[in-house]
């Protein structure tokens, strides 16, 4: 993503000094760029008015705090939560299932209430908190949430996990864990395509049933 | 995603000022229009973040509760007041979506969700609200999800929210903001029917915020109930929906507030079916009769017969447990 914003830069900013192909590359993700953007833009791009072209592109800063590290990014406004995390961060713990809110694999939680990240626009987050599955465990010692789903084998491939947990965790915490059915009703925004969800929700019955501090 | 610029504005004016200009689209929650932007079927040139605005309050205010249109959907299910003397709206949110997208969409977000109709999704479709002019796909093609009431040769979508029904059934108010100030429109008047414009989903201009939604007092409380069908036991659109609210003194129903979701291009508020309740008692004779009544000018398509009868089903459902019968 990054590389693409560079080569989408009219200055010459991208990284692509000297290779033919990158070039071209570079060339055509302008162009396209430029046929995807309002009007004004295009005009001042034909007029080869690269500012206002540079305006469109502008990336906007914010500033947001991470699992307890404060980052301070430049973004597109285009760009998601998810991606922010993904691409810009390195923080892959996060998973892009669906990436249309259907599934809720990007949960993470902003300022502790629970969201789905690729629905998010990062810039929409400036001045607040997050906390994604990077952030549950204390150093070596787990979350009790992510015991219990180890214990309970809430998974089996995996890809689904992080979100399941994080919901899972807010699920406790707002006190939607009272039944299994309570658990069923709020966790019905995480898919399980393994099919996982009787033990994902005996996970969680034991986690509220313990007491401990989610 | 095309690229857009994007604005966060820090008085109603200034979004005022903003939403004026050609080519801008509100942003409260995203939920829904990040979605419909990373689909290609909004493409605005311009977002407009009014989440700085102090709009996010649920107040008593005299005769009723004032709703701020930013106040989170989460947020107004669990509200104290609410739950107390709405809960047929706090149920209605509570069956929309997931817990994920509760926390996100706002209540004026909410109102102005798009439909789901796969035709409108898909831009590679015909859709006369998405591209007026080019057809409707869903008229003849597979329409098992669409209205049964109130549908144009233009467009047979539905309005997908939940929140909305049990807003028509408790004769809210919209109060939206313009630059000549601000008007308030009955909640059933906010959406529209398709007709010959079905691009236009409801009735706020381009130019318009809306700031709140007020709900007078009522005495439905004990007996009210938002009745849910749809094609899994949770996260999913409504096949049908119904909110049914009574007042019963002795038996007797002294009023009754009814409406539908998922039947028609806005929420489908049964007056005449209300009016037959009235002064009859509380029983399943009278709610089948009220179900035949608010039936009356039905109209299926090819996949979607089925809701002529599961819709009276569900009303005689819905009033069944409102009633505290079930």
């Amino acid at each position: 993503m990054d590389e693409q914003y560079n080569e989408g830069l009219p200055d010459g900013q991208g990284q692509s000094a000297g290779n033919p192909r990158r070039d071209f590359l570079k060339k055509s993700t302008l162009l396209t760029a430029v046929a995807l953007t309002p009007g004004v833009a295009v005009k001042a791009a034909e007029n080869h008015v690269d500012e206002h072209v540079a305006a469109v592109f502008e990336k906007l800063p914010v500033d947001i705090e991470i699992n307890g590290v404060k980052h301070n990014v430049l973004v597109e406004p285009r760009v998601t939560l998810l991606d922010l995390l993904r691409e810009q961060l390195n923080l892959t713990g996060t998973k892009k299932g669906c990436d249309y809110g259907q599934c809720g694999a990007c949960t993470v939680h902003v300022d502790g209430h629970r969201v789905n990240s690729c629905l998010t626009l990062a810039v929409m987050v400036d001045g607040k908190k997050v906390t994604t599955i990077e952030g549950l465990a204390k150093g070596d010692e787990l979350h009790p949430m992510q015991e219990a789903f180890i214990k309970h084998d809430g998974f089996q491939c995996g890809y689904c996990t992080p979100g399941q947990i994080m919901s899972a965790v807010a699920c406790v915490r707002e006190g939607h864990a009272g039944s299994e059915m309570e658990i069923r009703e709020y966790m019905s925004g995480n898919i399980c395509r393994c099919g996982a969800y009787p033990n994902i929700v005996n996970a969680i019955m034991e986690v509220k049933a313990g007491g401990q501090q989610v | 995603m095309k690229q857009f610029q994007y604005i966060r504005p820090i008085t109603q004016q200034s979004v005022l000022a903003a939403i004026a200009q050609p080519g801008t689209k509100i942003i409260a929650g995203g939920s829904n229009l990040v979605d419909l932007m990373k689909h290609g079927v909004m493409t605005p040139d311009k977002l407009v973040d009014i989440n700085k605005l102090p709009l996010r309050n649920v107040s008593t205010v005299k005769n009723g509760v004032h709703i701020g249109s930013l106040a989170l959907n989460s947020q107004v299910a669990e509200d104290k007041q609410v739950v107390a003397k709405f809960p047929l709206l706090s149920q209605a949110l509570n069956a929309g979506a997931s817990a994920q997208l509760r926390n996100m969409a706002t209540v004026g977000g909410n109102m102005m969700q798009r439909t789901r109709c796969p035709y409108f999704y898909d831009v590679a479709l015909p859709c006369n609200k998405r591209n007026p002019g080019s057809g409707c796909g869903a008229l003849e093609g597979f329409n098992r999800m669409h209205a049964i009431f109130g549908m144009s040769e233009q467009c047979i979508a539905v309005h997908p929210s939940d929140m909305a029904v049990a807003m028509a059934a408790l004769d809210a108010t919209v109060i939206i903001a313009g630059k000549k100030g601000e008007r308030r429109l009955p909640f059933v008047d906010f959406h529209r029917l398709p007709g010959n414009t079905p691009q236009l989903d409801n009735n706020l201009a381009k130019d318009e915020l809306i700031v709140a939604v007020e709900i007078p007092e009522n005495n439905y409380a004990a007996h009210s109930h938002y009745l849910k069908i749809r094609d899994r036991a949770s996260y999913a659109f409504a096949l049908v929906s119904v909110a049914a609210a009574l007042d019963i003194d002795n038996g007797t129903i002294r009023s009754a507030r009814l409406a539908m979701g998922g039947v028609a291009h806005k929420p489908w508020r049964l007056t005449a079916a209300e009016k037959a309740l009235v002064g009859k008692p509380a029983n399943a004779a009278s709610f089948e009769q009220a179900a035949q009544v608010a039936m009356q000018g039905a109209k299926a398509f090819k996949d979607n017969a089925f809701k002529l009868k599961l819709a009276p089903a569900a009303i005689i459902e819905a009033l069944t447990h409102a009633a505290g019968l079930a």
